[in-house]
């Protein structure tokens, strides 16, 4: 079977009502450059990978278990995959 | 050298303490002299070793081992030796690990939890007061119940977290080793270290190492190290 390249994004966020210190930093910073009206701010990290998969589900899961495993922590944090691709060589 | 040691060596060989150095680790020298400093010499083992036959405890450093990257200590928590670890763990050897020890222990799902920034977003480095709060482990039993132990700490994401379901568990075990009696990271109920469900390995933010000389820091760490080299003696140290 011949693999294809996929491009993955992972975004990994803390999870809702774990308290996010850097997030909460931000927000009380921005009202003093003028943002008052922004709140509820998050800080979490972006991964970008490339996968070499049969097809999109494959490389969804692959990157599903290495998340699981290591690229987030399941006690504190959340992550969504994106999938796009197949890239073009 | 202590009378606990001095007994162990009449009867026994001397325990071996193994010293686990990440690439990143930086308190290996600090734990091998604060167990010189109780007589007994512990000896560095690099990440790559995948056998800890003839050690009787095992300490993982602070430090910051691969540089922190992803998570702390979730890059250490897959080195090779961590199998090792996990195999000597499950034997029920004595398994320490202190601030990113502690942090590399949870990633590899030895204790339960994680930590988080410190609330506050500030590196803390300065002296606690931390109280033990169960005297029923291998490490803490030459305390007594709820002790005051002044150490230090040192670092930027000690602030523990675990779930309310998983502390209600910590509790009801008795499982919670110490607790800080001013809390200075945000940690879910002011917890400073926690024990496995085995009781044989703990984890803790404070650095008992930088405790053990009146000259540099005062020698409440000595507690923790007394009660492990007693924990030792009494599983016969040699015989593993």
């Amino acid at each position: 079977m011949e693999l294809v390249r996929f491009a993955v994004a992972v975004d990994v966020m803390p999870k809702d009502g774990i308290s996010d210190p850097q997030g909460q930093t931000i927000e009380r910073a921005l009202p003093s450059l003028g943002f008052a009206d922004v709140h509820d701010v998050r800080v979490g990290k972006r991964i970008e990978l490339v996968v070499e998969a049969a097809d999109p589900g494959t490389a969804e899961a692959v990157v599903r278990a290495a998340c699981a495993r290591f690229l987030a922590n399941p006690v504190i944090e959340d992550f969504a995959i994106h999938v796009s691709g197949p890239e073009v060589a | 050298m202590s009378p606990i040691v001095a007994s162990l060596r009449k009867t026994q060989r001397a325990p071996r303490v193994a010293i686990i150095v990440f690439p990143g680790s930086n308190c290996e020298q600090d734990v091998l002299r604060a167990f010189g400093c109780m007589g007994v010499r512990a000896e560095y083992v690099w990440h790559h070793a995948t056998d800890l036959g003839g050690f009787d405890a095992v300490v993982l450093p602070g430090g910051f081992s691969y540089g922190d990257y992803l998570r702390t200590g979730a890059i250490a928590a897959f080195s090779p030796v961590m199998e090792a670890v996990r195999g000597f763990a499950a034997a029920g050897g004595l398994v320490l690990g202190i601030c990113n020890g502690f942090q590399i222990l949870c990633e590899a799902g030895l204790l339960p939890g994680a930590l988080r920034w410190n609330a506050g977003l500030k590196f803390i480095c300065r002296p606690v007061t931390i109280r033990v709060e169960t005297t029923d482990s291998p490490f803490t039993s030459a305390a007594s119940p709820g002790q005051g132990l002044e150490i230090p700490i040192n670092h930027f994401q000690g602030n523990y977290y675990c779930s309310p379901a998983l502390l209600d568990e910590l509790t009801a075990e008795d499982r919670i080793a110490f607790r800080y009696a001013a809390n200075p990271n945000g940690s879910v109920g002011d917890i400073a270290g926690v024990l496995s469900a085995g009781r044989n390995v703990l984890g803790m933010m404070p650095h008992p190492e930088r405790a053990v000389d009146p000259a540099v820091g005062g020698r409440d760490g000595r507690v923790i190290l007394n009660s492990m080299l007693t924990a030792l003696q009494s599983l016969g140290a040699g015989a593993r």
